[in-house]
């Protein structure tokens, strides 16, 4: 149901069946490591290429969702995935094995909440029963698609962040046990004319801050409503300029119930400069340790709003700046 | 058009990039300074080394002496990045490992070990030189420039 100009609140409450989070050595070490159902212990996962090791990230996170909800994959009706490989190879590869009715996403690191709002689309407009979606990323793979050589010795400046090896997975069904999807709000492409891909955290804020401003306007939310308030990606530098913009808008979100997966997915780690980023860092951060942390109990209602940089090697070539874009989507235990 | 209209930044966009710069880490300048000084000193010093042993033990003279001294060297840095170890040196010393030999040795080798998959052709052979073409290309442009003003000069002379 279209709430405003830009929100859809979902009246059916479509529930989280189950959610899977896969992820490599690097996330292994991170203070997260608990929340994940399968860390690998080797980058390649045992594949020819990074591009391959990606693909089996994605499809290890779905096949676990599909197994923890005690379903087949012949029950799911549709999967929205994707990823930040050109073609959105990784997703598309995995649907290949998947067999499921395939919608492919790009929203770059955004893609993780847009499929995870058009899947409760779906299931609440009675168009599906159960609805898989997930997105996946490698810091290899990202590392040799977006920017050097992975084995290439160049400095990287402390606004830079690191790609995360993982993916996650969620299964949206109609009735069933699980947190509740409530509502979402799809984001418009902001661009404040930032240029630099290694400063993507102060590219991508104003993109959020655009969001969270708009889904509390139109769902007419108080600004405290959430227990928790997760930005995907900004990283710390992204996190200090939304918690600065966020009471200049007068939007008087309590800044301590204010996280990033970017900082989250790492701690305090300083190999990883301003934190972590990725489609996988979203994917994994909301469906493992966050949607497990709301199972214990540690949050009622979150609202995550994952950011996205929709800007191409060449289009940085070329001189253009880097649009973002935003989705939020809101998160409610029974 | 509209690409002629972005390239003015609004009001607003100013205004906020000032904001987001005040939230940028600065990049360690001194500190990378130093570091590159030392480790570009010392793989300079290295090279220094491997020279003197070519001329001592086998009978090179100082001239004849640098293109092995550079094979050295070369070996040395892709068998760092074959084991991995380069790009970690390489974010601790920045231009310290990229200026030297060493760093166009890396930028070769670490492009061919990453597009090997694609295959020995199309990918080795068609990458490895991604990062260290321009380099080449600029380079012997550089030079053909500078031999032409040399000639030049030394004519009239």
């Amino acid at each position: 149901m279209l709430v405003g100009h830009q929100t859809w609140v979902f009246p059916t409450r479509p529930v989280i069946l189950s959610s899977a989070a896969i992820g490599g050595p690097f996330e292994a070490e991170g203070p997260l490591s608990s929340d994940f159902d399968t860390l690998h212990g080797d980058t390649f996962l045992g594949q020819g290429s990074w591009e391959k090791a990606e693909k089996a990230l994605m499809e290890e996170a779905c096949d676990k969702a599909i197994e923890k909800a005690g379903l087949t994959k012949e029950q799911v009706h549709f999967f929205l995935g994707g990823d930040l490989m050109n073609q959105i190879i990784s997703s598309s590869f995995a649907a290949r094995t998947l067999t499921i009715p395939y919608l492919g996403l790009f929203g770059a690191c955004s893609t993780t909440m847009e499929g995870l709002a058009l899947a409760a689309l779906i299931v609440d407009s009675q168009s599906g029963d159960y609805v898989l979606t997930g997105s996946c990323s490698h810091n290899s793979s990202a590392e040799k698609q977006y920017r050097y050589p992975t084995e290439y010795g160049g400095q990287k400046p402390p606004t830079a962040q690191w790609s995360v090896t993982g993916a996650g997975a969620a299964l949206v069904g109609s009735k069933g046990n699980g947190l509740h999807v409530t509502s979402a709000t799809i984001g418009r492409v902001v661009d404040m004319g930032l240029k630099d891909p290694f400063n993507m955290g102060a590219a991508m804020a104003p993109a959020a801050l655009n969001t969270i401003e708009t889904h509390f306007r139109e769902r007419q939310l108080p600004h405290d409503y959430y227990d928790l308030v997760v930005t995907g990606d900004l990283g710390r530098v992204g996190h200090g300029i939304l918690s600065e913009l966020l009471p200049k808008h007068q939007i008087n979100l309590p800044l301590d119930r204010y996280r990033d997966c970017g900082m989250l997915i790492y701690g305090d780690n300083p190999s990883v400069w301003s934190g972590g980023s990725g489609a996988g860092c979203v994917a994994s951060v909301t469906y493992g340790h966050l949607f497990r942390s709301m199972e214990k109990g540690a949050w009622k209602r979150i609202l995550v709003v994952a950011t996205g940089a929709l800007h191409s090697p060449m289009t940085y070539q070329q001189g253009e700046s880097i649009p973002c874009i935003a989705h939020a989507v809101s998160i409610e235990s029974a | 058009m509209a690409n002629n209209k972005k390239k003015k930044l609004t009001p607003t966009q100013q205004q906020y990039q000032e904001l987001a710069k005040r939230h940028e880490p600065p990049r360690p300048l001194a500190k990378n300074f130093v570091r590159a000084f030392l480790v570009g000193g010392v793989i300079c010093l290295l090279g220094q080394a491997i020279q003197e042993v070519f001329i001592r033990y086998f009978h090179f003279t100082e001239k004849t002496a640098g293109s092995p001294t550079q094979a050295v060297l070369i070996l040395i840095s892709v068998v760092l990045t074959a084991v991995g170890l380069f790009d970690r040196i390489g974010q601790w010393a920045g231009a310290g490992t990229a200026v030297p030999v060493t760093g166009f040795a890396n930028s070769i080798a670490s492009a061919a070990i990453e597009h090997k998959s694609e295959g020995y052709v199309l990918g080795v052979g068609g990458n490895m030189f991604k990062i260290a073409g321009p380099v080449i290309v600029f380079g012997v442009f550089a030079a053909f420039v500078i031999g032409l003003i040399k000639t030049l000069i030394t004519m009239g002379g």
